[in-house]
């Protein structure tokens, strides 16, 4: 006997799998089309797709805070904006469409797209993730299929919508930009595990990515990040206290780039404390420290309720009385060496401070901490080049921002670095990519390489006979008409390679036999 | 050893022998003749595996039967779950999967009213002449010569004389054709005003998939309306998003009175078929339901495969999906069209339902070979032998669209090679 009689009686199949396959299978269709695509058209796509994107970059920053809980409208919605026409800005010059003639190296090179990218969105970042995946595969005529993560699914839905209304209406095929309807563990272990599937765009909990990894697919996982910021006694202490605020306060810090920990030396501790309390932090006493320590973390670890949430918030929660106007929670670890909790990630409002006798110290202790979340990010804040430079060599990081905030500093946005919702982690972080990621790792190249030989002389080459090789472009329809039809009607070579190639396969089926 | 667990066989030879001896010898010696000897062992997809071994690419589908492919995954773990619950039920009984059922399949048609249920398109055929004549008190019925309706009693004394003759179930006092694409032909037939209906295939299957002149339908439907004739479309190859639509005839601007489904309605794994019919046509079922009975008719496991397959047909995946497709036979069949020209003169194609002009009265039959062995099976038209039917399923593949192109390519100068031998032997 059920105990709800309204229960089913039947067992319904989940078509949510099903319908992702399908999904897959309509992505390859368009990539079929648009990887062949010209630079024109790619632009044109990724102009479309940028515009209606910073359109609604703020009724999706809205709409994911709303959804999610984590986050601060105005700054998700500065970070949707930036994934848009900035990000077309800062790649539209580098051209992932043309094929490439090097005389001087006598090689041609010959620009192929993954195909299908698989790409996981955060809950965090829901919107800018998925904006800037989408248009990295834009720009490197990839069709993308995202799962975002449930707690984010409506906005994340809504938002691939647009960018695929937009973009058909600029050109592109159906089935470039699409977003799964129902995502769920399963789905998404067995739609990574397709061999549909070319590259997996992974950002998300360090379980998912390195499910990504042993997808037998070939992955870009980014792991978590605990940045580690130096403040040295060269800083000009008020500028980098307002920069640590502001980096930590922006969209309530979950993004993983955001400082984790400050360290800076025992003899400029006062210092800092006192710059920090001015540019808006509250700075914890033992008593608050402990209890902010017994909130955050518990038994099973970060207390996923505190994510995306403001000071204030969490200060009510933890017991700890603060002023309204707190930006952040500014532990102080007097004792650092111990396996203080607060040295680990807190995708919240909350900066450990800590400091050490001297440079040497403070090193192996940023060290120690980067343990966890290696391959990421820190910052060094001063004017000591020398100190910068071994800061940077030995810590496994793969940047090292100097004198800005390192959420949108590590992130691009504040920095030359690529402007990147997806940092690689790279070798340390376990990782395959350790810059932040951009199109061109989601493209590969044919390389004609002739021979060195002086003798052996380079040709020349008429790039125009590629584009008639698109498939099924409308025009194409009308290859009756263009395709020269040999008068015995006897094909051409390659054709007849292939015909080799299957009658040689169906040899091997039949035994012999064929 | 081919031990399938119930019963075993030596070998496919073994196996068509024994079919041979007990089953069909007429065709088990035609398909061996053809030089296309299948017998299907697993399945899966769009792909068939023959004794041997061999491998092949599903392009006659039943007609559509395989529109998913075979064995979809989906629809199996429909049917097994409806096996923990219903079996075939009571005819006789109002059901909850009929009763979803039918609203469903009526929600997909809004004119219609009532969905009464079948085993088979044939069987669907017949409830729906039946129904004409129910309707009109007239016995006259009217098909197109080369139409294809069925087998039994009535369907088949509509069709080609080639099948009714033998079993003596021609009729040819009430069952008259007309040529395709000829209204005038329909009015003369109509005007006595003593025809019950009018059938025809949306696009004629068995004929070799001629394709409707632009008005033909719609001016069908005015005359029939004129004498009082009803319209039925038998969209038992041309339903379930083959068109590009749910129903072929909802591409031609026309609402037929009654109209038949079948074939792939039971997702190739639970046999189903339906016809549906507008308030006005149903009055029989107010006045004696149990005017036509059937035991496997409208099975309540076939219903809930119905129900997916038709929940299935409405995802936009799906949708576009058939686009796609057509949209690469379309282009892809011009090419090899203009690569093949001396034998390969004409694609007929709307959706995924494409027919294929061969120059030789048998090139079909040519072609189907060569395709049979470069691994693809598609099937020529019974009747009209020059086309070959050419149906790929709604959710094939790019990967795999491009491997048909590829083999039909390499099996060209096969077919050209058997059409120059029927040629000489002519
Ligand atoms: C158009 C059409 N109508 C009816 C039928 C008969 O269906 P069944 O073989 O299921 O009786 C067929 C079968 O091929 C058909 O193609």
């Amino acid at each position: 006997m059920s105990a709800d009689p309204n229960a089913a009686r039947l067992v319904v199949p989940d078509p949510a799998i099903a319908t992702a396959h399908m999904k897959i299978s309509r992505a390859h269709w368009a990539v079929r089309q648009f990887g062949k695509a010209n630079r024109v058209t790619v632009l044109k796509v990724a102009e479309a797709v940028a515009r209606a994107a910073h359109v609604k970059a703020g009724h999706y920053a809205d709409w994911a805070v709303r959804e999610t809980g984590f986050g601060v409208v105005e700054h998700k919605k500065l970070k949707n904006e930036l994934s848009t026409l900035p990000l077309l800005d800062y790649y539209r010059d580098l051209d992932l469409v043309s094929a490439r003639i090097l005389p001087d190296t006598k090689m041609v090179e010959l620009a192929k797209p993954a195909g299908v990218i698989f790409a996981l969105t955060p809950a965090t970042n829901p919107i800018a993730t998925l904006y800037y995946k989408a248009m990295l595969a834009i720009l490197s005529r990839n069709a993308i299929v995202f799962s975002p993560h449930p707690a984010a699914r409506e906005c994340s839905l809504d938002a691939a919508k647009t960018l695929a209304d937009a973009a058909e209406s600029a050109g592109a095929p159906a089935g470039l930009i699409q977003c799964v309807e129902d995502p769920s563990v399963p789905l998404v272990q067995e739609i990574m595990a397709s061999d549909k599937v070319a590259v997996i765009m992974a950002t998300g909990g360090g379980a998912m990515v390195r499910a990504a990894y042993s997808s037998g697919n070939p992955a870009m996982g980014v792991g978590p990040g605990n940045a580690v910021a130096y403040v040295d006694p060269t800083a000009k202490v008020d500028a980098t206290a307002k920069r640590l605020v502001d980096s930590k306060s922006f969209d309530n810090s979950v993004l993983c780039t955001n400082e984790s920990v400050v360290l800076t030396l025992d003899a400029n501790r006062g210092n800092m404390e006192r710059a920090l309390r001015s540019a808006g932090a509250h700075l914890c006493n033992a008593s608050d420290t402990d209890k902010l320590r017994d909130y955050l973390f518990t038994d099973h670890g970060f207390n996923v309720a505190a994510v995306g949430k403001s000071a204030t918030w969490i200060a009510d929660k933890a017991g700890i009385r603060v002023s309204p106007s707190a930006r952040i929670l500014v532990p102080v670890i007097t004792a650092p060496g111990q396996d203080d909790k607060l040295f680990q990630e807190k995708l919240c409002p909350v900066l450990t401070l800590a400091s050490a006798v001297d440079f040497r110290q403070a090193m192996t202790i940023a060290a120690q901490i980067l343990k966890r979340g290696g391959g990421h990010s820190a910052a060094f804040h001063g004017e000591a080049p020398d100190r910068l430079l071994q800061f940077a060599d030995m810590l496994p990081v793969y940047r090292v921002v100097v004198n800005a905030p390192c959420s949108q500093g590590a992130a691009g946005f504040a920095t030359h670095l690529p402007p990147s919702f997806m940092i690689g982690t790279g070798f340390a972080g376990r990782s395959s990519v350790g810059e932040n990621v951009g199109p061109q790792h989601l493209v590969h190249w044919t390389r004609i390489a002739y021979n060195s030989d002086a003798s052996v002389p380079f040709e020349n080459f008429d790039l125009s006979a590629l584009d008639s090789k698109q498939p099924n472009q409308p025009a194409n329809l009308h290859v009756a008409s263009r395709a020269p039809v040999a008068p015995n009607g006897l094909p051409d070579s390659d054709r007849d390679m292939l015909r080799q190639l299957i009658l040689e396969e169906l040899r091997g089926l039949t035994g012999g036999q064929k | 050893m081919f031990n399938y667990g119930f019963f075993s066989f030596e070998s496919k030879d073994d196996l068509l022998q024994r079919a041979a001896e007990y089953w069909n010898p007429g065709k088990v010696q035609f398909w061996s003749d053809a030089g296309t000897p299948m017998v299907i062992d697993r399945r899966e997809e769009y792909f068939l595996h023959d004794m041997s071994g061999k491998r092949l690419i599903d392009l006659h589908l039943n007609g559509g039967t395989y529109n998913f492919g075979h064995r979809n995954p989906e629809l199996v773990a429909t049917l097994k779950s409806g096996l923990d619950y219903f079996d075939m039920g009571n005819h006789w009984f109002p059901s909850v999967a009929r009763a979803a059922f039918a609203e469903q399949l009526i929600k997909t048609a809004p004119h219609m009213q009532y969905a009464i249920f079948g085993a088979g398109g044939a069987e669907a055929v017949e409830i729906a002449l039946k129904t004409a004549r129910y309707v009109t008190k007239r016995k006259k019925i009217v098909s197109i010569i080369k139409g294809y309706h069925g087998h039994s009693g009535l369907s088949v004394a509509t069709g080609d004389e080639r099948f009714s003759k033998i079993f003596l179930a021609d009729r040819p006092e009430e069952f008259l054709n007309v040529p395709f694409n000829d209204p005038d032909a329909l009015e003369q037939v109509l005007k006595k005003g003593d025809v019950a209906a009018f059938i025809i295939e949306t696009i004629p299957a068995t004929y070799g998939f001629p394709m409707p002149d632009d008005d033909y339908l719609r001016e069908c439907h005015r005359i029939c309306r004129k004498y009082g004739t009803l319209l039925i479309s038998d969209e038992v190859q041309t339903g379930l998003m083959r068109t590009g639509v749910m129903w072929g005839w909802q591409g031609y601007g026309i609402q037929p009175d009654i109209m038949v489904c079948g074939k792939g309605l039971g997702g190739g794994i639970y046999p189903i078929s339906a016809c549906l019919v507008t308030k006005e046509c149903g009055g029989w079922l107010t006045e004696d339901g149990a005017a036509h009975i059937s035991t496997a008719g409208g099975a309540e496991l076939g219903c809930l495969v119905g129900h997916k397959v038709i929940e299935m047909l409405h995802r936009p995946e799906i949708i576009s999906n058939v686009h796609f497709v057509t949209d690469f036979f379309a282009a892809g069949m011009q090419e090899m069209m203009a690569r093949h020209s001396d034998i390969f003169v004409g694609v007929r194609q709307r959706g995924v339902v494409l027919g294929l002009e061969f120059d030789h009265p048998e090139g079909a039959v040519a072609v189907s070979r060569a395709l049979y062995e470069n691994g693809v099976w598609a099937i020529f038209s019974s009747l009209d032998k020059r086309v070959l039917q050419f149906k790929p399923g709604v959710m094939l593949t790019v990967d795999v669209c491009q491997e048909i192109m590829d083999r039909f390519d390499t099996a060209m100068p096969r077919a050209r090679q058997l059409l120059k031998t029927m040629r000489t032997a002519a």
